[in-house]
């Protein structure tokens, strides 16, 4: 895999992020930094490589790389079964940021930690 | 590869409070992630999947993913699963526990399942600490842990899940952590395919609970952790007993791909009813 720079587009969810730096710390290219808010932010979108690292360790599903061109990772095979949808899965549901701040309590159940 | 994070947001159910309960860098939601990659890459339906979890952080996995999913008693996930695939041998039944869920209340039930041979993927997250309840040393917590119930550091030695497991007569059992994601995509993968009772360890940090306790001043210095101290097996197995001090081996400790319980009580139903020394169920 060619480690050529730029070619991805990272964005976090930061409704999403918990602030646990793991992105930061492991990024090869130190394309996120935190913050004072306590969240990560992408900081050099170019440096990126598109290893992929990020999407597969984030514990919180907040980070997503989006390639520019065609990549060829180990993981792609994975995702041929759905590689011709054109539509996203989620597209038609409401998006993860519209459910922030509005948990449904009556359907969580009685999970919710105490 | 926004497609990853995309996919990942296809099998939530985000009419659950996300984002979800576990602490800032639990290795649970990589976890959870690498689940829902596998059974993705091998193309099963969301209803042919039953994830079964027992008690602790480990078990709210069950409420967050889009499968049919049970949310059991403490340390019982394997009974609940054992019924699940005796009734319906046609389902995948995954079950998720963590390491006091599975090591201590749990233990028996770990023992004869993996005894059996019954054609189910366990997942026991082991992140060394009861963490949901407070932080109490757990079967697996190394010698030494500070903890809740051990502040000068417990004396007793511990678990080593795959060992138990693999003298208990499991057919597939492996170790990863949530640091080589892409080898644990590949053992869950494995784990779901063959047949029997197959095992995976998952190292998984909580820092809340251990490593504040255990001079680990962040969580991604549990992770650079993982990173310096777990091996591959085959290089493991290749060093000298000196060197090994300290590390953890990870990858596929037994592989034997023996045909489960519920596929051997099949095969002696129809033998019986063929012979005609028992009714069948219709008659």
């Amino acid at each position: 895999m060619s480690k050529k720079k730029g070619q991805a587009k990272v964005t976090i969810y930061q409704d999403w992020c918990k602030g646990c730096g793991i992105c930061a710390a492991f990024c090869p290219a130190g394309v996120f930094a935190m913050r004072s808010d306590g969240k990560s932010h992408v900081v050099r979108e170019s440096e990126c490589v598109n290893c992929g690292f990020c999407e597969l360790h984030c514990p919180d599903f907040a980070v997503s790389v989006t390639p520019r061109e065609t990549s060829r990772r180990k993981t792609d095979g994975l995702f041929d079964p759905r590689a011709e949808v054109p539509e996203s899965p989620c597209s038609s549901d409401p998006g993860p940021e519209e459910h922030v701040g509005t948990p449904n309590r009556e359907e969580d159940h009685g999970h919710k930690k105490a | 590869m926004a497609q990853v994070t995309q996919l990942i947001h296809d099998y939530l159910r985000h009419n659950k409070k996300f984002p979800h309960v576990y602490c800032a860098g639990c290795g649970h939601g990589i976890v959870l992630g690498s689940l829902i990659r596998s059974v993705h890459g091998l193309g099963y339906a969301k209803d042919d999947i039953v994830l079964v979890a027992g008690i602790g952080c480990s078990g709210r996995m069950a409420v967050y993913v889009d499968f049919n999913t049970v949310h059991t008693t403490h340390g019982r996930a394997l009974t609940f699963a054992t019924g699940i695939k005796m009734a319906n041998p046609a389902l995948k039944v995954i079950v998720v526990m963590g390491d006091g869920d599975a090591m201590s209340i749990g233990g028996n039930h770990l023992i004869h399942a993996a005894r059996r041979n019954i054609g189910l993927t366990v997942l026991v997250l082991n992140n060394n600490i009861y963490g949901m309840t407070g932080g109490q040393y757990s079967p697996t917590s190394p010698e030494g842990t500070v903890s809740a119930t051990s502040p000068f550091g417990q004396l007793e030695r511990a678990f080593d899940i795959v060992d138990m497991a693999v003298a208990s007569g499991a057919s597939y059992v492996a170790r990863g952590t949530v640091l080589h994601a892409t080898m644990l995509d590949g053992l869950i993968s494995a784990a779901l395919e063959k047949p029997g009772f197959n095992l995976v360890e998952i190292l998984t940090p909580c820092h809340t609970q251990y490593g504040r306790k255990n001079n680990f001043k962040t969580v991604v210095d549990m992770y650079q952790w993982y990173k310096k101290n777990t091996v591959k097996l085959e290089n493991y197995q290749k060093m000298a007993d000196v060197d090994r001090s300290g590390l953890t081996p990870i990858g596929v400790f037994r592989d034997e791909g023996r045909i489960g319980l519920e596929v051997r009580y099949a095969q002696l139903r129809n033998k019986l009813q063929e012979q005609g020394t028992c009714q069948s169920s219709t008659n």
